[in-house]
């Protein structure tokens, strides 16, 4: 184990990378201090709140997560969004006032609907200071023959939108790992960065200006692709000439993992958050499946992106040193390929295709302080089984495991889908250690 | 600001109950990572063996205190660490590190779904079941102890938890004297050559991964114990990284470094958690600066602050030897 990430010990660099280190942990905090944090519960806020349950066909109660309720106030203003979590509970703080909640209809699951549908929205009074009221919405299933989607065609829709994003993330991590050896831990708070800087320009506004969606998801890609630059050049260029091993320099990116997310917590606070635009979408019917248009675009978008990466890596002057420093990095160096410019390009592409599947990652679900390293180890799970190291295992691993994420829900429960990803991962490790696409000299 | 609270409560960090929890995990860390150069970034689920394992035999399926210390402290830790180490442990270090992060995750999803609940209680978690470990407790319910830091139930958990300490120590320093421990530290330095003189490399691995797992099962049942309640929240993915954190800052491949670094972690953590607390009680901290919840955010940061700049600028923490250092030079 005596590798190196670079050859070459500089005592001089020592200083500097001091001072490079402090000053990117600012600059990480500065630019978080940006996102404004939702108004905090004041002592004059009362709460609304909820549970959601459904029966299933032997009529066991179980709860749904994942449901959207969305508050207005009298004028029909929205004041405040809700989500349900794992136990089906869900709650907002809201000033003393009238408000009605509305509950929508098309995040619950298949199969589950209102059954009352004619009382959604439902009229919710708060007279007093810290009273909370409770805004109850009956589940029946009411609707189960209309529905026609096929079980398994609808995850195995649901399964490919998730593999599609998971993909996009996890290309710069292996990308990372491949030209650089770093197991980039942080990758993940790349995604979450992403989906939180297009809240800001969308939904918090910027001087008094909110973007569009599509208008900051822009933003985010030059972002993220600066900042993952920026992070290279200020962070792990100078920890490389420095000749800091693979294991510290994996600690450090562990350090910045859970330093940036909770800096993202501080800021954002622990509830979910939503884009204002193509939220509330009438899912379109295919007979077997239903989707949503947004989620339409979303994957035909990955698709385009994933290709545009795929060709750039086998066409570019660019993507083949890529491949070339990731394959065998002394070989490279020696052929006359600029390594530090290569993996600069890595740092900045992968970053920015992070922070742009954070983006779509908040358009599907919701925006939350968790949501990067929940998605990182599923990124994990991926990039293993298609070869950490490569480019495109990344991508074909990335889509299997979201496939398999969905698809296993028709055996386990939906609240443990996640389990399965990360048994797999193990699995794989127990049988093909190397991955789909790898090498088997890397891993011993 | 009441100096007087702040002065108690970093006093009970340097040698309290938080300290014996992280001080027990990170000695099992230090067989794992500072002897054999195991990266396990899971011990949060070693510590979670230890609590389930008690609270479980004893709320679930009804079995005796005793029985549950027994399968809290020995059976699941060791299950665990076969479970984990099979896959991983022939394969280059950061593989262990994805799977052992991987099992935090995956204890969170299942000890918190509510599918399970009847047997792990879900996100509210398991209670009851350290009534016979009070039981024995020799201090009087009301009074207070050892300069008044302590109330009776809690100066008893930091009694028992002080013995674990020193049996846990002793049995650190006889196996890393023993020819056992040389060959860790063999196979941490150059596992091809240890092999090459005919070490089981991989069953030796195991062993460590399993000790050093009971060492947390310990810190996690005592603080199962400790609170009274053993609940997903308290052993997430990121209280691993405090364990982490008191190993690098302590010194590792020492066998006190650990305690020491928990120590130091402590009494820095829980000063600064009452002095922002007090700063933002009196007004001295203005409320869109820092609000009450967000005080409690503040010691991850410092966590992960400390990750970073320890492992780059100073990976032989206070008493460690830069020559015999897991964590670079390798």
């Amino acid at each position: 184990m005596g590798e190196r990430v670079v050859s070459g010990v500089s005592r001089r660099a020592r200083s500097g990378a001091v001072g490079a280190l402090v000053a990117a942990a600012a600059a990480a905090v500065i630019s978080l201090l940006a996102i404004s944090s939702p108004a905090a519960a004041q002592d004059d806020n009362g709460e609304i709140k909820g549970s959601l349950s459904a029966k299933d066909a032997e009529g066991t109660k179980f709860p749904v997560p994942d449901v959207v309720f969305i508050i207005s106030d009298e004028s029909g203003n929205e004041v405040a969004t809700g989500s349900t979590n794992e136990e089906g509970d869900w709650s907002v703080s809201v000033p003393v006032g009238t408000y009605s909640v509305l509950l929508d209809v098309s995040t619950l699951p298949a199969g589950v609907d209102l059954r009352n549908p004619d009382k959604n929205p439902a009229q919710v009074v708060i007279d007093t200071p810290g009273k909370s009221k409770g805004a109850l919405f009956p589940l029946g299933e009411a609707a189960v023959s209309e529905v026609t989607a096929i079980e398994w065609v609808q995850l195995l829709v649901d399964g490919l939108k998730l593999g599609l994003l998971l993909a996009m993330c996890s290309i710069g991590l292996s990308l990372i790992y491949g030209t650089t050896g770093l197991t980039n831990f942080a990758h993940g708070e790349m995604v979450t960065f992403g989906a939180m800087m297009a809240f800001l320009f969308h939904v918090t506004g910027v001087f008094g200006w909110q973007s569009s969606l599509i208008v900051a998801a822009l933003f985010v890609i030059v972002i993220t692709g600066l900042a993952g630059g920026l992070f290279n050049q200020f962070v792990w260029r100078p920890l490389r000439r420095r000749g800091v091993s693979l294991i510290a320099a994996l600690v450090v990116s562990i350090g910045f993992s859970i330093f940036l997310r909770y800096v993202m917590l501080y800021r954002f606070g622990g509830r979910a958050g939503f884009y204002r635009d193509y939220r509330i979408q009438e899912k379109w019917d295919f007979v077997w499946f239903t989707i949503a248009p947004k989620d339409i675009v979303i994957m035909v978008l990955s698709v385009l992106i994933l290709l545009g990466v795929g060709s750039a890596l086998q066409f570019t002057r660019i993507g083949k040193a890529m491949r070339a420093v990731s394959d065998n990095r002394d070989l490279a160096e020696s052929s006359g390929i600029d390594v530090e410019r290569v993996i600069r390009w890595v740092w900045v592409s992968g970053s920015a295709l992070a922070g742009l599947g954070g983006v779509m990652f908040g358009v599907t679900e919701s925006i939350g302080w968790e949501m990067g390293f929940r998605t990182l180890l599923l990124m994990f799970a991926g990039v293993t089984l298609g070869g950490l190291g490569t480019a495109y295992g990344a991508l074909f691993g990335s889509i299997i495991v979201g496939l398999f994420i969905q698809m296993s829900t028709l055996v386990i429960p939906t609240d443990m889908k996640n389990v399965g990803a990360l048994v797999m991962l193990v699995v794989i490790l127990l049988v093909r250690p190397q991955g789909l696409l790898g090498r088997k000299d890397r891993i011993g | 600001m009441d100096w007087g609270a702040i002065i108690e409560n970093t006093t009970r960090g340097l040698i309290g109950e938080q300290f014996i929890y992280f001080g027990l995990a990170a000695l099992g860390l230090n067989i794992h990572f500072g002897y054999t150069g195991l990266l396990n970034l899971g011990q949060a689920v070693f510590m979670a063996a230890g609590a389930y394992g008690l609270s479980m035999s004893v709320v679930t399926l009804g079995l005796n205190f005793w029985w549950g210390l027994l399968l809290g402290v020995i059976v699941f830790p060791l299950i665990l660490a076969a479970i984990m180490g099979v896959p991983t442990l022939r394969l280059r270090a950061d593989y262990l590190a994805i799977v052992t992060i991987a099992a935090s995750e995956m204890f969170r999803i299942v000890a918190r779904s509510p599918s399970l609940d009847r047997w792990t209680g879900s996100s509210d978690g398991l209670t009851g079941f350290a009534t016979t470990f009070y039981d024995l407790s020799p201090y009087d319910k009301q009074e207070r102890y050892f300069f008044d830091l302590f109330i009776g139930n809690q100066m008893w958990v930091v009694t028992v938890g002080w013995i674990a300490l020193v049996i846990v120590i002793l049995i650190s320093l006889l196996l890393m004297k023993s020819p056992w421990g040389r060959v860790l530290k063999a196979i941490r330095e150059d596992e091809d050559a240890a092999r090459s003189l005919g070490k089981n490399a991989y069953w030796y691995k195991m062993q460590a991964l399993m000790i050093g797992g009971v060492f947390g099962a310990m810190g996690g049942m005592l603080r199962a114990i400790g609170t009274q309640s053993a609940q997903p929240q308290n052993f997430i993915t990121d209280v691993t990284f405090f364990a982490w954190v008191a190993l690098i800052l302590g010194g590792a491949a020492k066998v006190l470094g650990p305690i020491a670094g928990a120590a130091v972690l402590y009494a820095i953590l829980s000063f600064t958690d009452v002095a922002l607390r007090q700063g933002v009680d009196n007004g001295h901290i203005p409320e869109w600066l820092m609000t009450g919840t967000q005080v409690g955010q503040v010691r991850f940061m410092l966590i992960g602050l400390g990750l970073i700049l320890l492992a780059a600028f100073r990976p032989q923490g206070i008493f460690g030897n830069k020559e015999e250092m897991a964590l670079d030079d390798r």
